[in-house]
């Protein structure tokens, strides 16, 4: 009874598995059928208006550039303060805050930043989209940093503090080195997360045809266009998404790869 | 002649329901070696951290007493619970220094770690920066090992090399009075035999305080030891006295292992 009970819980969780993995296969073989025989090198050349992604490609690394320009510092200071700084129930709640905040559903942080951003200003920019990415990430980050920093023994800060170093000091000398590794990958993957992120962008930043530097008019965006080609009825725009979505694709998948050779290399 | 002089020195954990020390006396004499000895939860290690402060790194810990340290240029004693400045603390740290039970090299080179006391109380100077290091290094009877990877990760070496290291670290900011937290029981009997050896070479220079599990550890290395039981200094004496004539009943019925 008990070997028949555990055969079936046994073909039950793999089947389970194996039909889990072969949506991801789909999904991926799709990508690579249809996004590799409408891929070409003067995709990225040319911008969107002239039939390229160039601008797309561009626009979208801008976005989230300073989007960890501004996530990050922020998350990772949360993140000190938390674990280092940090007593009793109120840290609790910020904690408990944080964690809500990383599974908020991301239309509505678009929604968010739309109200408080784009209404004042008069129109969708580089500058929103940017600012709802940071929002997405800054939990994230938090988290990570927090989660990082619990993991540093003890002993390592008092080492640090029973040599005359100041708290501060212990924490930039020893503590964030000592945590570097974990706290490295966490940001690679905040990364990876916010870089594929259609929701935040769609009515904050929106998408242009064209080239720019300009964050203050609505910016091109990668997920944004893809989203608009797919829905256009011309074949030629929706080869153009499937070509977006496999270079999209490779770009999180490079970056998660990237996360954990750091972690496999150094962890 | 004391270094160190614990008085009427009692000590509460935050939100603890009793003292975890009670009035306790106790001289910590000058380039001699002390043991604390007693059962797990005695106060031993309580005591110990007293002595540099390290319990201000938790809120809500209550001092009794005093705690008086001499200083060694103006000869006067001062009271170490008085210190409330960030500045006076890591002044009390520099002439205090401690070693903890597990080895804690910092994520840095070997020389990094000896030189980051060094860095902190100013040294700049990279000619005395070296100098000091060397001399820490060859004090801690591990420069002949190291010499050729100081700028290699502390984290390559091995367990009782980081304890060393970790000696090194102490003794290069030249401190009055060293506390040593049970600093060899993470260690193999060889590496312990090394420590052993280095903490006895070093009260030349430097007194010694040190927490041990290890009664023939106490008995070997150190010249005074003190009993603990339950927050209470049961025994103070010369070590041959406590090991050989106990005068409390207590103390003898610990050292001949009838309880611990």
């Amino acid at each position: 009874m008990r070997l028949l009970l555990n055969k079936i819980v046994l073909l039950l969780s793999t089947l389970s598995a194996l039909i889990g993995l072969a949506f991801l296969a789909w999904i991926l073989f799709t990508l690579i059928g249809k996004g590799l025989s409408s891929l070409h090198f003067s995709l990225f050349l040319n911008d969107l208006i002239d039939g390229g992604l160039r601008n797309l490609i561009v626009g979208q690394f801008i976005m989230a550039g300073i989007a960890s320009l501004i996530g990050i510092p922020v998350g990772m200071m949360a993140g000190i303060y938390l674990q280092e700084y940090g007593r009793g129930r109120y840290v609790r709640f910020i904690r408990d805050l944080s964690d809500i905040m990383m599974s908020a559903p991301s239309i509505v942080i678009g929604a968010f930043v739309y109200a408080i951003v784009v209404v004042p200003m008069h129109g969708t920019s580089g500058i929103a989209g940017s600012i709802a990415l940071s929002i997405m990430m800054i939990p994230i980050v938090i988290n990570t940093t927090d989660n990082m920093l619990s993991l540093v023994p003890r002993e390592l800060r008092e080492a640090g503090i029973a040599l005359g170093a100041s708290k501060s000091r212990v924490i930039v000398d020893i503590i964030i080195k000592a945590a570097k590794v974990g706290i490295m990958t966490g940001l690679l993957l905040s990364f990876a997360r916010i870089i594929g992120e259609t929701a935040p962008l769609l009515f904050t930043s929106e998408t242009s045809n064209y080239f720019s530097v300009n964050l203050t008019e609505a910016y091109p965006s990668l997920t944004v266009s893809i989203y608009a080609l797919a829905n256009d009825p011309t074949s030629s725009s929706r080869d153009l998404a499937w070509a977006a979505s496999f270079i999209l694709t490779m770009m999180v998948l490079m970056i998660n790869l990237l996360g954990r050779y750091i972690t496999r290399k150094k962890g | 002649m004391p270094i160190m002089s614990v008085e009427d020195f009692s000590f509460t954990y935050a939100a603890a329901p009793a003292r975890s020390l009670n009035s306790i006396n106790l001289p910590i004499k000058k380039n001699s070696i002390t043991s604390l000895i007693g059962p797990s939860g005695c106060g031993k290690s309580t005591l110990l951290r007293s002595l540099n402060r390290m319990h201000d790194l938790y809120t809500n810990n209550e001092y009794e007493g005093r705690l008086m340290l001499l200083n060694e240029t103006t000869l006067e004693m001062e009271n170490i619970l008085d210190i409330k400045k960030e500045n006076e603390f890591i002044q009390l740290r520099q002439r205090v220094g401690m070693i903890f039970q597990k080895p804690t090299p910092f994520p840095m080179s070997i020389f990094d770690n000896v030189a980051y006391g060094l860095r902190l109380s100013g040294i700049k100077n990279k000619t005395e920066l070296k100098d000091r290091v060397e001399d820490a290094l060859k004090g801690s009877a591990l420069f002949g090992e190291v010499s050729d990877r100081l700028n290699k990760s502390a984290m390559g070496l091995s367990g009782g090399q980081q304890q060393r290291l970790c000696i090194a670290r102490a003794v290069a900011l030249k401190p009055e009075l060293l506390l040593f937290d049970e600093p060899t029981s993470a260690l193999d009997p060889i590496s312990t035999a090394a420590i052993e050896e280095l903490i006895v070479e070093l009260k030349k220079d430097v007194s010694v305080a040190i927490v041990t599990h290890n009664m023939q550890q106490a008995s070997r290395i150190s010249d005074y030891t003190a009993f603990m039981y339950l927050g209470d200094l049961i025994e103070y004496g010369e070590t041959e006295q406590i090991f050989l004539n106990p005068r409390e009943k207590k103390t003898e019925d610990y050292i001949t292992g009838r309880f611990g």
